[in-house]
């Protein structure tokens, strides 16, 4: 499961009570919408495309100086000693910082039991933090890394199932299991393939695939005294940089600012606090001065997460009519040298109905660089035995791709064990099976030649995309009807601040022209969760249009009683209060703020909780058209059809990018995408962007289109929307696994599916 | 894309005065000249950033895999991380911030705002100048001729989609004579 947004949930959910409904008036669903589901440029394009956007290495301070980190360059190693007086006499070096540095003594990762330091002697992983350097500039910091001389004991590693052999080296003193087996059980499995007609087995095997964002991880760091201001970029300034960073160097919550007004992308990668960004903080009080620290590509593919390999086998049952009867599965995989969620069957348990359910999952440390939270984790992994699965059963009873998935559809959530809200997933599959011509693609005869062409469909979902509290925004209007908002919610390329004003702009009747936003700044902005998980959007925009409905309850109230008529009659219009049945009757909003004393209306939005006794999920169905040459094994992804329902659109066209880059990104996980690490070694091999490859303008689908299907959801929350970002990226792998199988007829369990795969496939099947 | 800068010839020894470790140069960027002490092994990409404070112009990679820190040289697409300060002189070097016109954006990037051609934005300052560079080479490229203009230029976001059509945007914009 997806072990880090569980327990973050969780935290909060353990805290909330169970609200009365409110007293006062409910907000009702919109009606016919001015500005919401459209498709508009966004609120920040300007920002983005004249290079104004402030990136956290953008910032430039006066006296700002450059730290460089030394790392572990052995997969397992002990630090018997460190020399640093060379490197402390190189020309512009300021400081130099080693774990026995005042303050440095920081425990780091595996939660309440800490499982290393902020620089541990004992080295896990090719890439562990062993010493820190700041200087004028970025090159005398890396010369002056050169120059620190440390003595390594290199101990023997492994990075592979063997770790859980007795004679394995150990990376920590309980062992390298990461712990018990976690396991989920519904009904009876023995029963279940007992009364199947069909049981098949496979074992599928999917690769680390790493986050790879344009924007490095780094961080400024400021101090005043004993105050601190860190710009970070980041996936939440509460949750990823001011409540750990306090914790850390023991400050009080105020005198910490973090702040990352833009982002350059993360995908999971920049959910935590960096090491970094605290060995930044402690050269910046010993120095006395800013210092920014930019990680290196290669620091980022080594040291910054990525989404664990999974190894999982899957045994399914279903009866000649298409109904699944039972599902097994077990899952052993490693986080790498810490702890970190490698959870994949969540979905297993939920997408289908099927009364019978197993899934054992289990792990083991590994001297490789730790896992992170990766775009719906656990999904597009759990997704691609699954979803091939369903193809095999499919055709061996004999039953259409689309049929033997609409036949298991099911309206429950049954890990949950109450209904959904709602849910499109019946419409995906029919309305994208419509739009890309399935059954007319899936009769076509096959070409005789060399290139073979195949259609596949997979469906997914994703377990979050709910959102819920607490999530604050701040409402404000000026006295010319002008709106500003204010969150500490991230935009991090998804269009957070875009469907916020188009929201705040809807509710309150005035153009999107007249609202701002201003966000992800502790000391300005109120509370907001991690952006991540899909939960942003249905997080933070119904706290947004509750803030905005306030505002104008305010005024409009403020309205009825200085003009003698019904709120029910009022409207904002032009910066006035005017009565729809008599417009002569009218207010300036100036007029009615004066006249109570006021310069402006603030109002702060909160997200109310979810209904109790209903869950909410997004679902999608991708379809893949391929292009197969069985001579050099290259498969050319011709075509793809993204349907996704995640609920009421706000924005068309900032929708419709986020399911295009979550299939590209799916694309690039099915295909191209995996570390590779080295055997004699335990380093990694491909630790650059040309040998660690991500899809390309010359790999994506120049045919691709995008069908939201709308459930017209109005229990989820205020607003009816679903997170979007990670459900359009669960099921396009698979797709693109089943288009190739339906092209060439055997099947890739392996992924990614590389020009390697598929011929050895081919000779396998010529052979066999 | 081409990133070498071997067919733009190097500025003559006797033309950069060194002083320490450090030696002076002329850049002109974006219509002005600078003339600045750098050392030797740095980058157009560092000294534009971090000297300068041009930081439209992004790092990513550092070493010409994914485009991000592209600009003009002479009009050409190069990856600024590639190309030393040093070898820059003498060549009229164009940022992200100087396809502006004044506070109004380009046509490129006017089409790219339209378009919706960037989610995070951290790649689009290199793509908006290859798509630039592209237009000045080819004022009506062929989708396929847009996906090879870029295919220097990575998306880890995945918007190619909207890029392709705000390159294609762009071209009608550029000859209407500028934006919207």
């Amino acid at each position: 499961m997806s072990d880090f947004y569980e327990e973050l949930g969780e935290s909060f959910r353990a805290n909330i009570e169970p609200s009365a409904p409110p007293a006062e008036e409910k907000i009702q669903p919109w009606g016919e919408t001015r500005i919401v589901g459209k498709a508009l440029p966004r609120v920040d394009a300007y920002e983005r495309v004249s290079g104004a956007a402030q990136y956290t290495a953008d910032i430039v301070l006066p006296d700002m100086i450059y730290a460089a980190i030394l790392r572990c360059p052995h997969a397992h190693a002990m630090v018997k000693s460190i020399d640093t007086g060379a490197a402390e006499k190189m020309p512009g070096v300021v400081a130099v910082l080693t774990g026995k540095s005042p303050g440095a003594d920081i425990p780091w990762y595996g939660g309440r039991t800490p499982q290393s330091k902020l620089f541990d002697p004992h080295c896990r992983y090719e890439g562990d933090e062993v010493a820190a350097v700041a200087a004028q500039t970025p090159y005398q910091a890396f010369d002056a890394l050169k120059a620190i001389k440390v003595q390594y004991e290199k101990l023997p590693f492994v990075i592979d199932e063997s770790a859980l052999k007795p004679e394995a080296p150990k990376l920590h003193e309980g062992g390298n299991s990461t712990g018990q087996p976690r396991t989920t059980k519904r009904g009876d499995v023995a029963k279940g393939f007992a009364e199947a007609d069909v049981v098949l087995e496979e074992t599928f095997y999917t690769s680390v695939q790493i986050h790879v964002p344009m924007e490095v991880h780094g961080s400024v760091v400021k101090w005043d005294g004993d105050k601190l201001t860190v710009w970070d970029s980041t996936q939440g300034v509460y949750d990823g940089v001011l409540f750990p960073i306090a914790r850390a160097l023991n400050l009080p919550l105020n005198n910490v600012r973090a702040i990352c007004r833009y982002m350059g992308g993360a995908f999971g990668s920049k959910l935590e606090l960096g090491k970094y960004t605290v060995i930044a903080a402690l050269l910046s009080r010993k120095t006395a001065r800013p210092v920014k620290v930019t990680l290196s590509r290669e620091e980022t593919l080594l040291c910054v997460g990525n989404r664990p390999e999974a190894k999982m086998t899957l045994k399914a049952g279903v009866k000649k009519d298409g109904t699944l009867t039972a599902l097994q599965l077990t899952n052993v995989a490693t986080p790498g040298a810490y702890a970190s969620g490698t959870g994949v069957g969540f979905q297993v348990a939920e997408l289908y109905k099927c009364p019978n359910v197993l899934i054992s999952e289990s792990g083991f440390y590994t001297n490789a660089g730790r896992a992170r939270a990766f775009r719906a984790p656990g999904f597009p992994p759990g997704n691609w035995p699954l979803e091939q699965m369903m193809d095999m059963l499919a055709e061996k009873i004999g039953m259409d791709p689309i049929e033997i998935r609409l036949r298991n559809f099911t309206d429950f959530s049954q890990t949950r064990n109450m209904p959904y809200t709602s849910t499109g997933l019946k419409e995906c599959l029919t309305e994208g099976a419509k739009a890309f011509g399935w059954k007319e693609a899936r009769a076509a005869k096959k070409s005789s030649s060399h290139i073979k062409r195949g259609f596949g469909v997979a469906a997914g979902m994703w377990q979050m995309g709910n959102g819920s509290p607490p999530y604050t925004a701040e409402i404000r209007m000026f006295v010319d009807g002008g709106i500003t908002i204010k969150t500490g919610a991230m935009d991090i390329g998804t269009g957070t601040k875009t469907v916020a004003c188009m929201v705040a702009a809807e509710e309150l009747g005035v153009p999107l022209e007249s609202v701002r936003i201003e966000n992800a700044d502790t000391a300005v902005t109120p509370y907001a969760q991690l952006s991540g998980g899909s939960m942003t959007l249905p997080g933070l925009i119904p706290a947004v249009r509750k803030g905005a409905w306030l505002v104008k309850s305010q005024i409009f109230a403020w309205g009825a009683e200085a003009l003698g008529v019904a709120k029910e009659d009022l409207e904002l219009k032009n910066n006035a209060i005017v009565s729809r049945s008599s417009p002569e009757k009218k207010k300036t909003v100036e007029e009615l703020m004066r006249a109570h004393g006021v310069m402006d209306v603030i109002a702060i939005g909160n997200r109310d909780p979810n209904p109790a006794n209903k869950a909410t999920m997004p679902f999608a169905a991708h379809f893949a058209e391929v292009e197969v040459n069985t001579k050099t094994g290259e498969v050319k992804v011709v075509r793809l059809v993204g349907a996704n329902e995640s609920g009421r659109v706000i924005n068309r066209k900032t929708f419709d990018n986020q399911v295009y880059g979550g299939m590209t990104m799916g694309l690039g996980f099915g295909l191209i995408e995996k570390r590779i690490l080295d055997r004699q070694t335990g380093k990694m091999c491909n630790v650059n962007m040309h040998d660690y490859k991500i899809p390309t303008a010359l790999d994506v689908a120049v045919d691709h289109q995008v069908i939201a299907i709308d459930p017209k959801d109005t229990e989820c929350n205020i607003v009816g929307c679903k997170g979007s970002g990670e459900p359009a990226h669960v099921p396009t792998a698979s797709a693109i696994a089943n288009a190739i199988y339906d092209a060439i007829g055997v099947r890739p369990t392996h992924g990614p599916i590389e020009p390697k795969t598929i011929l050895e496939l081919l000779s396998k099947k010529k052979g066999g | 894309m081409a990133v070498s800068l071997k067919d733009i010839p190097a500025a003559s020894a006797q033309e950069i005065e060194a002083v320490g470790n450090t030696v002076t140069v002329n850049l002109r960027i974006n219509g002005s000249s600078r003339k600045i002490l750098v050392e030797p092994r740095w980058s157009l990409l560092y000294v534009l950033r971090e000297v300068l404070g041009l930081t439209g112009t992004k790092t990513s990679c550092d070493r010409g895999e994914c485009g991000a820190c592209t600009v003009l040289i002479d009009g050409k697409p190069r990856y600024a991380c590639l190309t030393l300060a040093v070898e820059a002189q003498g060549h009229e070097i164009t940022t992200l911030e100087g396809l502006m016109d004044g506070e109004k954006l380009g046509p490129v990037q006017q089409a790219f705002a339209e378009e919706d051609a960037f989610q995070c934005g951290f790649c689009t300052p290199g793509q908006i100048v290859a798509v630039e560079a592209l237009l000045r080479r080819n004022p009506n490229p062929t989708i396929e001729q847009i996906r090879h203009g870029l295919s220097g230029n990575l998306c880890r976001c995945g918007t190619y989609r909207h890029i392709f059509n705000a390159a294609a945007k762009a071209a009608e914009l550029r000859k209407k004579g500028g934006a919207l």
